[in-house]
């Protein structure tokens, strides 16, 4: 039986109520308490910075070089808040609903309310640290518009948000490596998880340099690895954001919520040629000023600027006229789709949309637009060489974000007593639709205010518990598995890349298990990546050894839990009989082709079991107590 | 588009290193660079041997992971980019590509293109943040600041810490990452209580780490894929000068 934890009384008492009884530990214990944090994003480096400072010790991994590389690096657009500075009837509440009704009713009451509720002193928090906000003329803070919101709260550094507050956590990361309370380790990679006695004690890293396996021992592990959208290959993630943490977290007894919720998100750059590896993102700030257009006539061949006024389609805002060209992005998605599909697409390989400034710069002034978008408008240059101050940019649909991650209680512990999961890894907050500016937001929030006020509660009763260290047996056992996990990679010698096989996989996965769904779709996916599964374990490739730097054996690692991720999430979107926010299966949808929720037998979390690779699913019903969910309609 | 990649490659940090050419056909002119060396690397496995080791990670120029010298220019031929944002438009057919690590004594190589920048995070670890306890943080509104005063602090906040400064440097200095950060941080309200101990202990590790002195060339500025100006160094050492006789 999943239990959320979900606090008693009235919603806007939950989490004081939480804090009120959860179990403390004074300072001279904390220091004799271990945590390890896998992932230096907004999520893992502001926990291990406050975990540092509350006293524990901690340890930091992450892949990269440095903390500083974490995906949360490349968020453009901003972080939401609830300060109503703009007096525009904004509050906390407001902000819970706005993001409630964003995932379309299938997050949690309490979670939400929790992250509207502290999204005001975590923007002071960010303030503090150093990071330089875009400010009016008088000083004070500027607030820009964001999809599915009709009050101005998202906070913004140019369009560089993400670099800004993922620098200011790496900043008090290092401040608390300085005080000797977080060690770190970069180019450290988690490849299993170490259960003891049924709960998470330790981790088996590779060193990255030297190939080494090392052996790490804790009294919790928090997880904190961001997304796992590059399953699609094809994505707006960095190349080394990978699910194996989650994977191997799942097979050893983590439950896997919702994995196939996926954002598309609506305005990345198209893509143009087979040996692509990255679609980048443009953010959807520029949504704000931007319109979306297509020809209204099919195939035209013209180039944008010859386009008259009056052929043209703003499809989103004769569909949507309340929201417009700022309509919730699962919606522009498939509107977007729904476009290029039905042959309006443009571009060379007419796969993608117009989003064009022309009249963003009559009404503001090309310097105005310069101040809001420049570096964006800087970054499209350099990638398709176009200047869009003079011509529309095209955009195309691409796999963003996961909703879906490890399931989490109020806690945000996993069915795996002493293992944590944050920010964009878990599912809590976002439903089956994550609202833009909600990410970075979800990331801080959880590794600033939430695990550091609930990791004492488990914490407490450990300090009672003999602490583990590495050469209990079961670190042998998890290690000699990883060990035959890579030996058995490098003996396969067959005849084709890893890439080759992530593009395969990628294929499949966009293809029946992106924005548009059903079930004949992904009964054959599912099938399609067994074949997969097995050519894959029978014809790769992997040269170089382990004792080394090894880039090809680290994407075989990576691939060979996708393909595993993959069938999950196929699975699941398979069981998932109605449409719900980026989940969007055809078989259910209204009359005008919008999603068609199914209350009665739906309202629920899905909850996967591994079960020895026959996923079983566990349900955590969702009770809505103090909203009544209603169709979502941004009309 | 066919191009000749002369490559340098190093087993790792004990071993001598050299180049090796590689000719690459079949790449097209909208491939970004790295994605050409994805392909080479795809070659290679299919001749059984070793791949080239080279960084990166968000491919959208922002993360800083990826950088290499390509025909003695960090990042590139371009100014203002890196090198993920490269692509083989900006090569001719038949073109020889010479592509090599960052070099500087305070960054040895790793293996073949990767190399250790650490050094950089050890300057930010010796002061280049503020104290902020979570939970400590008055309200964002009550503190004041410009337009002016923060836009001058983003312009600077943007570093993304790639090395393309120090590499192309002929002193490798590491003046113009130093000074991004401690200009960014002294010059707001925030950043003023700690701002003289930072500019001190910053500008010291940084010459603990082995990196060299400035002597103003402004190679750096015309690299930095964030365009961060070398007016910034003066900046910093007034600061610093500032700071040395208040101490």
């Amino acid at each position: 039986m999943l239990n959320s934890k979900i606090p008693k009384g009235p919603l806007e008492n939950k989490w004081r109520n939480y804090q009120i009884k959860s179990q403390l530990i004074n300072p001279a214990n904390k220091k004799k308490l271990n945590i390890i944090v896998v992932g230096s994003g907004l999520a893992g480096a502001g926990a291990a910075a406050t975990l540092g400072e509350l006293g524990y010790d901690v340890k930091c991994f992450c892949y990269q070089d440095s903390a500083r590389r974490a995906h949360s690096v490349a968020a453009q657009g901003g972080i939401n808040a609830a300060k109503n500075y703009q007096h525009d009837g904004d509050s906390v509440w407001r902000m819970f609903y706005d993001t409630l009704k964003g995932g379309d009713f299938r997050s949690r009451e309490a979670n939400v309310y929790r992250l509207a509720e502290l999204s005001a002193p975590l923007i002071d928090h960010y303030v503090q640290q150093g990071v330089p906000f875009a400010r009016e003329y008088g000083g004070v803070l500027v607030n820009r518009s964001f999809g599915g919101v009709q009050v101005q709260r998202t906070f913004y550094a140019r369009g560089q948000t993400g670099q800004q507050l993922l620098l200011a956590a790496y900043s008090q990361l290092y401040k608390m490596k300085r005080a000797k309370k977080v060690e770190m380790y970069p180019r450290h990679e988690m490849l299993d998880l170490v259960v003891i006695d049924g709960k998470a004690k330790g981790i088996i890293v590779r060193d990255l340099v030297s190939g080494e396996l090392k052996r790490f021992a804790a009294d919790a592990v928090v997880l904190a690895t961001g997304g796992y959208s590059r399953v699609f290959r094809l994505s707006t993630l960095a190349i080394g954001c990978n699910g194996s943490a989650l994977w191997k977290s799942h097979k050893r007894g983590a439950y896997f919520a919702a994995p196939s919720f996926t954002q598309i998100h609506p305005t990345a750059l198209p893509q143009t040629s087979e040996a692509q590896s990255k679609l980048t993102l443009m953010s959807e700030s520029l949504r704000n000023d931007g319109r979306i257009w297509v020809p209204k006539k099919k195939g035209d061949d013209r180039i944008a600027n010859q386009i008259p006024e009056e052929e043209r389609d703003y499809y989103l805002e004769r569909l949507y006229p309340s929201f417009g060209n700022l309509a919730p992005r699962d919606i522009a998605s498939r509107a977007a789709k729904e476009q290029i599909d039905g042959g309006y697409g443009v571009g060379r390989l007419k796969n993608a949309v117009y989003l064009g400034f022309k009249h963003a710069i009559a009404r503001l002034g090309i310097e105005t637009i310069k101040d809001r978008y420049g570096n964006l408008f800087a970054m499209y240059k350099k990638i398709t060489g176009v200047d869009a101050y003079l011509e529309p940019m095209q955009i195309s649909p691409a796999a963003h974000f996961s909703m879906g991650g490890l399931w989490v209680d109020y806690e945000l512990m996993t069915t795996i007593p002493g293992l944590y999961a944050i920010g964009e890894c878990n599912f809590s907050d976002h439903g089956a639709n994550r609202l833009g500016a909600n990410s970075l937001l979800q990331a801080s929030i959880d590794g600033y205010f939430v695990l550091p006020n609930t990791i004492n509660n488990y914490l407490a009763e450990e300090l009672k518990a003999d602490h583990p260290t590495t050469k209990h047996p079961e670190f042998d056992k998890v290690q000699k598995e990883v060990e035959q996990q890579i030996a058995k990679l490098l003996s396969i010698k067959g005849s084709k890349t890893v890439d080759y096989f992530h593009r395969e996989l990628g294929k499949v996965m966009w293809q029946e298990c992106a924005m548009s769904r059903n079930r004949k779709g992904l009964e054959k996916a599912i099938v399609q990546i067994k074949e997969l599964q097995e050519a894959f374990w029978n014809e790769v490739n992997v040269t170089g050894s382990d004792k080394e730097m090894n880039t090809e054996l680290e994407k075989a690692l990576r691939l060979s839990d996708f393909i595993a991720l993959g069938l999950l999430m196929c699975t699941d979107a398979l069981q998932r009989e109605e449409s719900c926010g980026a989940h969007f299966r055809e078989e259910y949808q209204t009359k005008d082709g919008e999603a068609m929720r199914i209350d009665d037998t739906f309202s629920f979390v899905s909850a996967w079991e591994y079960n020895k690779g026959h996923f079983k699913l566990h349900k955590e019903a969702l009770e809505f107590e103090n909203v009544k969910p209603t169709v979502r309609s941004y009309k | 588009m066919k191009v000749i990649f002369k490559i340098w490659r190093q087993d790792n940090a004990n071993t001598k290193g050299g180049f090796k050419s590689y000719e690459v056909d079949q790449l097209t002119e909208d491939m970004s660079f790295l994605e050409a060396l994805d392909h080479l690397n795809e070659l290679l496995v299919g001749q059984n041997e070793k791949v080239i080791a080279y960084e990166y990670d968000c491919r959208e120029g922002i993360c800083g992971q990826c950088g290499v010298f390509i025909n003695g220019r960090a990042h590139g031929p371009h100014d203002h980019m890196t090198t993920c944002q490269l692509h083989m438009r900006s090569f001719k057919e038949g073109q020889t590509i010479v592509v090599e690590p960052w070099r500087a004594a305070a960054f040895p190589v790793i293996k073949d293109l990767v190399v250790d920048r650490s050094a950089l995070d050890s300057i930010i670890e010796q002061g280049g943040y503020i104290s902020a306890k979570t939970g400590t943080a008055p309200e964002a509104n009550a503190l004041l600041i410009g337009k002016a005063v923060a836009d001058k602090a983003m312009d600077v906040a943007a570093c993304i810490g790639c090395g393309a400064c120090v590499a192309t440097c002929k002193n490798a200095s590491a003046v113009l990452f130093t000074a991004a950060k401690v200009n960014h941080l002294n010059s707001l309200p925030q950043g003023e209580q700690e701002a003289s101990k930072r500019v001190l202990e910053m500008t010291q590790q940084m010459e603990l780490e082995g990196f060299g002195s400035c002597t103003f060339t402004g190679a750096c500025e015309v690299e930095c894929p964030e365009g961060i100006s070398i007016v910034n160094i003066a900046e910093m050492n007034a600061r610093r000068t500032k700071a040395k006789w208040l101490s």
